[in-house]
């Protein structure tokens, strides 16, 4: 079996996101980065599913030359090949970043037969646009699910369970399908010390790319306006508990 | 010139979402002097159009098709995609929930058209066919981005919550489309359901108990599961406490995890990093128990006890048991 993961390098924000001065981009001057979320669950449920019946994860992504750390990481989790799509800034727009995408997946599929499956990110952590994936799979031609909790593979079905209100929805695609996931489906495995030296083995493809400048532009970054902050400090340890219940009374919770 | 609103609904009920986009377009059609007209697919929704013509859209568009008898990503992003052919609306308008992103990137990578999603404003000066200016939530609405989409027809989704629905009647006419849908939309739709078992969920409890990375182990969270059994509520815990592997997911507040609103969230040793706190933010009241009265999550609390919880949260429970005979 083989499978495709497109995933996205995203800074790795702590308890605040600055800008940078010309309101362009996240200042990442003291943030690491890391594999946005959801895809680093894409890529541990691609492992999963080729440990049991065998094949390739090969980890795709469209980012700057320092992206190649987060092919990398995903190599050092069990994915085995790995291929950048180099771009001279941050990011790119969603139309732009799929028209890429789908032509060099294209490419590879010539060269290497088709992907069984193509999994994204339900969203990425940062610009949060939720269609990448869907634009991919349009482009080739293949059915694509998002919102993924759980993702098996049998006889040529994928069979995909996704969350709603109202409980749990089961689709059924059959292969080739693209399929996008969301954290929660797995718990993506710490590298091994075998995956970390096959991570620092491991041959980077480099597959340039251009494609048309889409209709969705990014102006400037702005942060929210801060809440006042006014907290009522209670107290200080076991003994504050009286005046934490005084306040869960008041509340109502015991109505 | 119109402004199109997609409803979402779920088997012919109507999900509060939409009501906030209906009432989003009916201002934005008023400020660009047009139409507003809203779109429900499948026949099962037919009954929707008295609900939407209270909210002001003269015109419902029915689209039907024998398969639409359940959501299916692609089916209906297909069918939104022809009736924006045949309406040519200036803007289209969803819903800010999994399934109004997904169907409206489906519809815009039909139609070969950008999409913004989780829009929070727009433009007040828009009249319809220049660039449209909107603000839009990244990192889950803790950065917002002004952007700017340029093309003929702006396909958006609306931020969940931003906009409170308010109804403003009309009579509607309603336009039945028989949309055409081939297999290679119809495979997608839900083949299967497991409804949820009643009770409380973390989504929907008005009392939760969240533990971070401070709790130390799986085993200690005894203490607040017994805090909020006498609150009636239920277990949070945030992403550094999953990825321990502590805690099932199901149970994880934050950005890739569940958004919730409890009228009191209690946050025990988590420190409310941007991902914790977008899942928490819009708790009515926030109780931090933190032993560093810097934390982010203590700042932006309304209440806060400064101490371990370890000795905090049982103390808290013994003096409920004390006052409440429990």
């Amino acid at each position: 079996m083989n499978i495709l993961v497109c995933v996205k390098r995203v800074p790795a924000p702590g308890a605040r996101i600055n800008i940078t001065a010309d309101g362009q981009q996240v200042d990442t001057a003291f943030l690491g980065f890391t594999v946005s979320p959801h895809e680093e669950c894409a890529v541990e449920q691609a492992v999963q599913l080729i440990e049991k019946h065998g094949g390739d994860v090969t980890v795709l992504t469209l980012g700057p030359a320092e992206a190649e750390e987060q092919l990398r990481t995903a190599v050092s989790t069990g994915a085995t090949k790995a291929v950048l799509v180099p771009i001279d800034t941050t990011d790119w727009d969603p139309q732009k970043t799929s028209e890429a995408l789908a032509k060099v997946i294209a490419e590879l599929e010539t060269a290497n037969g088709k992907y069984d499956l193509i999994l994204f990110g339900n969203e990425s952590a940062d610009s949060c646009g939720y269609q990448v994936g869907i634009r991919v799979a349009l482009k080739l031609g293949r059915p694509i699910v998002n919102g993924a909790k759980g993702l098996e593979i049998e006889s040529g079905i994928a069979t995909i369970r996704r969350e709603s209100d109202a409980g749990v929805e089961i689709y059924k695609l059959k292969t080739p399908a693209c399929v996008g996931v969301k954290e929660g489906i797995n718990l993506p495995r710490y590298p091994t010390m075998k995956g970390r030296l096959a991570s620092k083995k491991v041959a980077i493809t480099q597959s340039a790319m251009t494609a048309e400048t889409g209709g969705l532009k990014l102006i400037t970054l702005q942060r929210p306006a801060e809440r006042a902050s006014n907290t009522k400090i209670l107290g200080t340890g076991p003994e504050a508990a009286s005046a934490v219940v005084d306040l869960l009374e008041e509340l109502g919770v015991f109505k | 010139m119109t402004v199109l609103a997609v409803v979402e609904h779920d088997r012919g009920t109507i999900t509060s979402a939409s009501l906030g986009v209906l009432t989003a377009a009916r201002s934005l059609a008023k400020q660009m002097n047009t139409k507003f007209e809203a779109l429900t697919i499948g026949s099962n929704a037919d009954a929707l159009s008295e609900i939407i013509a209270k909210y002001g859209a003269t015109t419902v568009h029915q689209a039907h098709h024998s398969a639409l008898t359940d959501f299916g990503p692609e089916a209906w992003g297909e069918s939104v995609a022809q009736i924006v052919r045949k309406v040519s609306p200036s803007l289209v308008i969803g819903t800010g929930t999994e399934r109004g992103h997904e169907v409206i990137a489906q519809t815009a990578a039909r139609l070969n058209l950008p999409a913004s999603m989780n829009c929070l404003e727009f433009d007040k000066g828009f009249t319809g066919t220049e660039p449209l200016k909107v603000v839009r939530a990244r990192w889950g609405g803790s950065l917002l981005e002004e952007a700017e989409i340029d093309s003929p027809i702006k396909l958006v989704t609306l931020a969940n919550h931003v906009v409170e629905p308010t109804e403003e009647p009309v009579s509607a006419s309603v336009s039945v489309i028989d949309v055409q849908l081939d297999e290679s939309v119809t495979q997608s739709f839900v083949q299967d359901r497991v409804e949820r078992v009643a009770g409380v969920t973390l989504a929907t409890s008005p009392v939760v108990v969240s533990g971070g990375r401070g709790v130390g182990s799986a085993e200690a969270f005894a203490p607040l599961e017994e805090l909020a059994g006498l609150l009636n509520g239920v277990v949070g815990c945030s992403r550094a406490v999953t990825n321990n592997g502590w805690r099932n997911h199901t149970d994880q507040v934050g950005q890739t995890g569940t958004r919730i609103a409890p009228d009191v969230y209690i946050a025990c040793g988590i420190s409310g990093a941007i991902q914790h706190w977008v899942g928490a933010m819009a708790s009515k009241n926030i109780l931090a128990i933190n032993t560093d009265a810097q934390a982010n999550i203590v700042t932006k609390a309304g209440y806060a006890v400064i101490g371990d919880l370890h000795a905090v949260v049982p103390a808290i429970s013994a003096e409920i048991r004390r006052r409440h005979n429990k």
